[in-house]
């Protein structure tokens, strides 16, 4: 008979905060500058330089914090890690172990089931990003980028209380949503602004003791990390089925090749002796910098989907997809404000938006166009100025570069034509040059006069309302 | 008078009476450098054209009014772990023998807006571990006062160009007495601030928790002026204090009356010299005549004060000099296989042993598994002591003793045992544990010839009462 498997998951999940500048100093975060030109003393650790903690760090970790229930740490300090690498200018990065900002949380995941499952959080701590190595294979070297170095980062630890795959994305999705919600990262797994270890183990269902487990890292997207929980899983059954016993070491999951390798085991884990960093005075949360927290924090997911249960006229699939990316929310609340109808304005996030950020990749925190623009594409609409097709293909531009779609449909000339004159003038040319259509059609196929419109429409440039033109080619052939 | 010999207040009072010019000052100095530093190799660098630039740019500010203070057109000597932008600084390790920082260190950048002229960069023990200047990657400095004896260490370059005159006042740095031992060695006065009243942005760390700036003067007079200059609140140090109180010039005058001072038995005890106690005694006795209240006291701990010391400048060392790895500045062995090859190779060659042995022994206290029993014990150890001088302070406004258990020991005595030479820092490391300030005042001379200091210690922020003590022993030295 086979034995039973249950798989045992935690996460480390680090996630860059969203601040301006650095966490130790004042250089900028901002991504792409050509290398090593937002750097100083400071983050490319040259002798005598000091670090000063980013007070906009301290009080995103700590909204985190709440936002996922977690006791704050009033009394916190900074720790050196210690180890050498080339993009660690210090050869210690700057971390929290002792005394880290936030512990014992939680957040409430849905399970495959459909039931509700807490899971918890051990730690919150803040640390200093490293810089980057690049490999010159051409010129057999390597160059440090240190614009990285010191962007702020946080790491949140859960609790061991993941069984598979399905639990990590819902947890995941949770974390990133409250930490969009709260501005402090736009959460991009692809580009690295969220980045997830994979602790995992397995044992026999009933079995109280852990297995001994392993640490996936490189994990860039929520497929890999899918397929990478389904591999290990099912490696490690592999493992003790045939009697032998899981290493305790960390893995690289190659998401090409569908699998994972060793990076290091357990006996080479490096002694970081971390104690606390020197330079930077301990870190007092005080009553009232908590009390400030608490009362900026936004109006989070589940809330915003209450209200606009109440408030909005529109499908609970609508709200749902709306709120589940914060910058989709805040284009609909903005579009609404500028006076658009919410359903309009919910039917073109769910319809042409939705369509082509997949058709060409593009996530919700990049999206170009203004909810003015959105506004004024809906109210042009609403006033029958431009029929909906002549809409979509105003959106497309919009979508690409956030144009007015009012000078936009003035400068190409894309108006209805709602002179009657021109447009009979039109339709009777239309009907001279189909007599086989017009002779269907009173013959009884209703399906010709389509083909009609679509003629009229083609001749009109599009510029037609096509209920109009529907209407008048039928008085037209009633004659 | 010549002009090398005077003290900072003398030569920018003579300067701005149009007798000198700061270039002349810079000169005279640059050349009595030139003279007599093959003798007594205080420094590592000399910045020659680099001093008469900065000495021209400044007689010029003093000539237009805009520079009026006591150390304005002032020559002065920086130690060699203290960044200067564009002049090297190697904190006299072979590992950054060719290092020319980017930026200038927060206190050299003070001393420059107040028309300090620096004229380069001063010997020392390596990272400023060690007592003596031996251990610099330079060879080492010799004792003015006699060749044949260590300046102290590790300022030892900064007290030695003090006192051969080869500059008006140095700075240099204190994390476990660096200051006040060469000061007391040398005969010239050395003072360490209260932790936090001097930027650490831009000295080269090697206890961060201890290490402080502080000044090296001829005199009392100039030792409250360079600190008023030094002190400065920083923003880009998290240590750094805001003090309201650093008018220390106001503080020079001759008035102990009711001062309480007291003298921890502990500091008179076994391994003291007996002419290091006699003429610490007798300067006691001064202060006593002139109006202050004196009496012996136990402040107990001190025995434990160098273990905790040794383990906690030495986990921070372990740390602070990760950063010299042969990768981005610095010196990089000639071969090498593989990254990790480089970095043992580079920093094997590049360090000396005494640097070494303090990196090894930081590790190993940091370790795990060995960091409760060592690092948090001394932690434990320092926060008692930090309470001793609390009670003590509640009784007294000053502590006096000696600075150091002999004076100068001859070159090649102290390096061959190194625990002895620890030993020699008992005096001064509480001082740095406890963050307080501390003062070394010259207080006689030995038989051979060889200067004694005179220490007194201060509650945080009391230099002022030190300094008025100091100055008040000093004018009465001056008339004997």
């Amino acid at each position: 008979m086979y034995k039973e498997y249950e798989t045992v998951i935690g996460l480390e999940v680090h996630v860059e905060l969203a601040t301006k500048t650095k966490i130790f100093c004042g250089c900028s975060t901002a991504f792409g500058a050509a290398p090593n030109t937002q750097t100083c003393p400071v983050c490319t650790g040259m002798p005598g330089s000091l670090p000063v903690l980013n007070k906009q760090v301290l009080e995103y970790a700590i909204a985190v914090g709440l936002a996922t229930n977690c006791d704050i740490t009033r009394y916190a300090k900074f720790d050196r890690k210690n180890y050498f690498y080339p993009d660690n200018p210090q050869n210690y990065q700057i971390s929290q172990l002792y005394l880290p900002i936030c512990r014992n949380g939680g957040v409430e995941i849905e399970t495959a089931q459909g039931g509700k499952k807490i899971v918890g959080i051990h730690e919150i701590h803040m640390e200093e990003d490293a810089g980057k190595l690049i490999h010159d294979e051409w010129e057999d070297c390597s160059l440090v980028d240190y614009n990285r170095s010191g962007v702020p980062l946080i790491e949140i630890v859960s609790e061991p209380d993941m069984r598979n795959a399905e639990e990590v994305i819902a947890y995941l999705e949770k974390l990133r949503l409250v930490i969009q919600y709260l501005g402090a990262s736009d959460c991009k797994l692809q580009e690295g602004s969220m980045r997830a270890d994979v602790n995992l183990s397995v044992r026999e269902v009933g079995a109280e003791a852990f297995g001994t487990r392993t640490e996936m890292k490189n994990l860039n997207s929520f497929k890999a990390i899918t397929r990478a929980i389904e591999g290990e899983t099912e490696r490690q059954i592999d493992l003790m089925e045939a009697g032998e016993s899981v290493v305790q070491e960390t893995r690289r999951w190659d998401d090409t090749k569908g699998e994972s390798y060793a990076m290091r085991s357990k006996e080479d884990a490096q002694d970081y002796r971390y104690f606390p960093d020197p330079d930077l005075t301990p870190i007092s949360v005080s009553e009232e910098m908590l009390q400030e927290i608490r009362a900026r924090q936004p109006e989070f997911r589940t809330e915003k989907m209450a209200r606009y249960r109440e408030e909005f006229d529109i499908p609970d699939y609508d709200i749902d997809i709306i709120t589940g990316e914060k910058p989709l929310a805040d284009l609909f609340e903005a579009a609404v404000a500028l006076g658009a109808q919410p359903k309009k304005v919910s039917n073109w996030i769910m319809g042409e938006t939705l369509r082509l950020m997949k058709e060409r990749e593009v996530d919700a925190s990049d999206l170009r166009f203004s909810p003015e623009n959105l506004a004024k594409l809906i109210a042009l609409t609403d006033t029958k100025q431009i029929n909906s097709s002549v809409a979509k293909e105003v959106f497309e531009v919009m979508f690409e570069e956030n144009v007015d779609p009012e000078r936009y449909v003035d400068e190409k000339g894309l108006k209805t034509v709602n002179d009657e004159g021109a447009l009979k003038k039109t339709i009777e040319e239309v009907i001279a040059a189909n007599p086989q259509s017009v002779e269907d059609y009173r013959n009884g196929k209703e399906k010709a006069i389509g083909f009609l419109v679509g003629q009229t429409m083609k001749a009109m440039k599009g510029k037609a309302d096509p209920g109009a033109v529907n209407q008048m080619l039928k008085e037209l052939l009633q004659k | 008078m010549n002009v090398i010999e005077m003290t900072a207040a003398q030569l920018s009072a003579a300067i701005r009476e149009g007798k000198t010019t700061a270039v002349e000052a810079a000169e005279a100095v640059l050349a009595q450098i030139e003279k007599e530093d093959k003798n007594y190799n205080c420094y590592v660098t000399v910045d020659r054209d680099g001093a008469l630039t900065q000495a021209r740019a400044v007689q010029a500010k003093i000539e237009a009014g805009e520079l009026t203070g006591p150390l304005a057109g002032v020559p002065v000597a920086v130690k060699d772990n203290i960044c200067t932008e564009g002049l090297r600084t190697t904190c006299s390790s072979k590992i950054l023998h060719n290092f020319v920082p980017t930026y200038t260190a927060e206190a050299v950048k003070n001393l420059q807006k107040a028309g300090a002229v620096i004229l380069g960069k001063t010997n020392m023990d390596e990272f400023a571990m060690g007592s003596t200047t031996e251990t610099s990657a330079y060879g080492p400095t010799k004792n003015p006062r006699n060749l044949e004896h260590v300046p102290g260490g590790s300022s030892g370059g900064s007290a030695a160009a003090v006192a051969a005159d080869e500059c008006i006042y140095a700075i240099g740095s204190d994390t476990g007495g660096s200051i006040r031992q060469p000061a007391s060695y040398c005969g010239v006065v050395g003072m360490k601030p209260t932790y936090g009243t001097v930027s650490r942005y831009g000295l080269i760390a090697y206890g961060s928790s201890l290490d402080q700036i502080g000044p090296l003067t001829k005199d009392v007079r100039d030792c409250a002026a360079v600190l008023e200059a030094l002190a400065s609140h920083d923003p880009k140090d998290s240590t750094s204090v805001s003090r309201a109180d650093k008018d220390f010039t106001a503080a020079l005058t001759e008035d102990v009356k009711g001062l309480r001072i007291g003298i921890p038995i502990d500091y008179l005890g076994e391994g003291l010299d007996d002419e290091v106690r006699t003429a610490v005694l007798q300067a006691a006795e001064v202060l006593e005549k002139k109006g202050a209240l004196v009496e012996r006291f136990d402040l107990s701990l001190v025995e434990y004060a160098i273990p905790a010391y040794y383990t906690i400048a030495a986990a921070e060392a372990s740390s602070n000099l990760e950063r010299f790895d042969g990768i981005k500045y610095g010196y990089r062995t000639e071969e090498y296989a593989g990254l990790h090859n480089m970095y043992k190779k580079s920093r094997s060659e590049g360090f000396g042993e005494e640097v070494k042995r303090r990196i090894m022994l930081g590790s190993f206290v940091l370790s795990s598994g060995y960091y409760d029993a060592y690092y948090l014990k001394a932690l434990k150890v320092k926060a008692l002591i930090k309470k001793a001088f609390d009670e003590a302070f509640a009784k007294y406004d000053l502590i006096l003793g000696p600075v150091a258990p002999t004076t100068a020991p001859k070159l090649g005595e102290s390096l061959a045992d190194p625990i002895q030479m620890y030993l020699g820092d008992i005096y001064t490391i509480a001082v740095n544990l406890a963050g307080l300030p501390g003062i070394s005042v010259p207080c006689g001379q030995d038989s051979k010839g060889l200067p004694i200091g005179l220490q007194l210690i201060g509650d945080c922020f009391q230099e002022k009462k030190l300094l008025r003590a100091a100055y008040t022993y000093e004018q009465h030295a001056k008339k004997l």
